[in-house]
């Protein structure tokens, strides 16, 4: 083959080793879709070359991804105890660990059509059939629900109207469409269906909502994804998050 | 073997008897509908007639998300059959096994639909004549002759629907969704025992789907070389 003919095959086959060299992929919690896809281009303003990819889900379905191998480098979750699994499983680099944001536990209704809840009593009362919540066992927004509610003794009561969901976007969704006369998620996740949902209200236990992310111990990228760890506590990133409705950790 | 035992006493069979519950319901119903349809479109001509089966047959091909989300616009909240049912009947198939019959039924359907429409096909004309030179109805001839004759096929496809509303997930888990005790089915089961880690609980499911599934399929098998 030709000198040049040989170099451009080279380069061709090198490139997109080259462009996967600076790539780093982000499992996080399925609440931070938005603000981590506008946080995205901000990254990667900051460190030329450097591509971030997402995969959004429940926080516990993640943490199983990675304890099965998927090829993640950095995992945020939506509670401490997903986050402390994953370091019990050793899937994390505890030392990389910081809590970057809070948020708030909310109880939302359709905004046409909803019963008109206005504490959790009202939960009980016959115009709710249906109640959206996460699935306890992998979703933390069903737990932190489940505290509420069972703070407030009417978690066993209101067992046989549970829908449970795979996510918090799947509990927005439920309710979005009018399916359940109430849902349990963040203060985020409703503001991003303004038009389809509205707060009735935020419960007054709600437990702090906090999110640590942390480097995951097999990470081919461990630097870029410390990086991008730090970076969520930067001005830059709290700017972002605070605009999508997150505070401070 | 301790582990074993332990698991099968205390295990909740709750998903395998409602799987067993829709996917028979559903089979009825796509037998029903498949069985009409199929003597239809072997025994009429007439305009757009290939074009009206291709739809009928649709929901083989079609991702099972795309009939979900199908059913959820056409009879869920908002939509005007759903938003009838709701006041006037206080009732909705959105979160509720009937969805989960729905969604298998529609899925079904195609299975029951093309083995009946080729058992018909198969059945010779001839012999319904002759019937009909007796003075038989023509329900009659349906139910005394034809039928007989062509139902090994239409038997065949059925145990394939059965197996087929069985092993149904995506459009159903839209539908329905997966509420323990309620609306979750076999294979909603292990889907979430899978996520939440719990690989015994999957692996026992896995176990007795299969089982299921092998058998219905011998079974159909057996019909198919009965022809």
């Amino acid at each position: 083959m030709r000198p040049l003919r040989l170099l451009s095959l080279v380069l061709a086959l090198a490139l997109p080793l080259a462009a996967a060299a600076q790539q780093i992929t982000v499992s996080a919690a399925a609440s931070l879709t938005d603000a981590f896809k506008a946080l995205g281009p901000k990254f990667e303003a900051v460190k030329p070359g450097a591509t971030v990819r997402f995969n959004f889900a429940a926080s516990g379905v993640l943490l199983q991804q990675i304890a099965q191998g998927a090829p993640v480098d950095v995992f945020a979750s939506a509670d401490q105890e997903t986050m402390g699994r994953a370091a019990e499983q050793k899937l994390i680099d505890t030392a990389t660990r910081r809590n970057f944001a809070s948020n708030a536990l909310v109880l939302i209704e359709p905004l046409r059509g909803g019963a008109g809840v206005r504490s959790l009593q009202d939960l009980a009362g016959p115009g709710v059939r249906k109640i959206a919540v996460g699935k306890t066992a992998t979703v933390p927004v069903g737990r932190y629900t489940r505290q509420v509610l069972e703070g407030a003794g009417l978690w066993s009561a209101l067992e046989p109207r549970f829908i449970q969901a795979d996510s918090v976007r799947q509990v927005l969704d439920y309710v979005a469409r009018g399916e359940v006369e109430a849902g349990f998620v963040y203060r985020t996740d409703a503001a991003v269906m303004g038009d389809k949902v509205r707060i009735a209200f935020a419960p007054a236990a709600a437990i702090p909502v906090s999110y640590p992310a942390a480097v995951v111990s097999d990470s081919r990228q461990k630097a870029l994804a410390g990086e991008f760890v730090a970076f969520l506590s930067s001005d830059a990133a709290r700017e972002v998050l605070a605009r999508y409705g997150f505070g401070t950790p | 073997m301790n582990t074993t035992n332990s698991l099968l006493a205390s295990a909740d069979w709750f998903p395998l008897v409602l799987s067993l519950k829709v996917a028979a319901v559903a089979t009825l119903l796509a037998l029903v509908a498949g069985v009409a349809l199929g003597w239809v479109f072997a025994r009429k001509r007439f305009p757009g007639d290939t074009v009206l089966e291709a739809v009928f047959m649709l929901p083989l091909v079609l991702p099972p998300t795309v009939i979900g989300y199908a059913i959820l616009v056409a009879a869920g909240r908002h939509s005007p059959l759903g938003s009838w049912l709701r006041e006037h009947l206080d009732y909705s198939i959105i979160f509720s096994w009937h969805g989960a019959v729905v969604a298998s039924a529609v899925v079904a359907l195609p299975l029951v639909l093309k083995s009946a429409s080729a058992a018909f096909a198969n059945v010779d004309r001839s012999l319904e004549a002759a019937a009909s030179t007796l003075r038989q109805s023509p329900f009659s001839i349906f139910l005394r002759v034809t039928l007989p004759l062509a139902w090994p096929g239409i038997l065949a496809g059925t145990l394939l629907a059965f197996a087929r509303a069985m092993g149904e997930f995506g459009a159903s888990l839209m539908v329905a969704g997966s509420i323990p005790q309620q609306t979750q089915t076999l294979s909603m089961a292990i889907y979430d025992a899978v996520q939440a880690g719990h690989d015994d609980r999957a692996l026992l499911l896995v176990a007795v789907t299969s089982l299921l599934s092998v058998t219905v399929l011998v079974l159909s098998n057996r019909f198919f070389s009965l022809r």
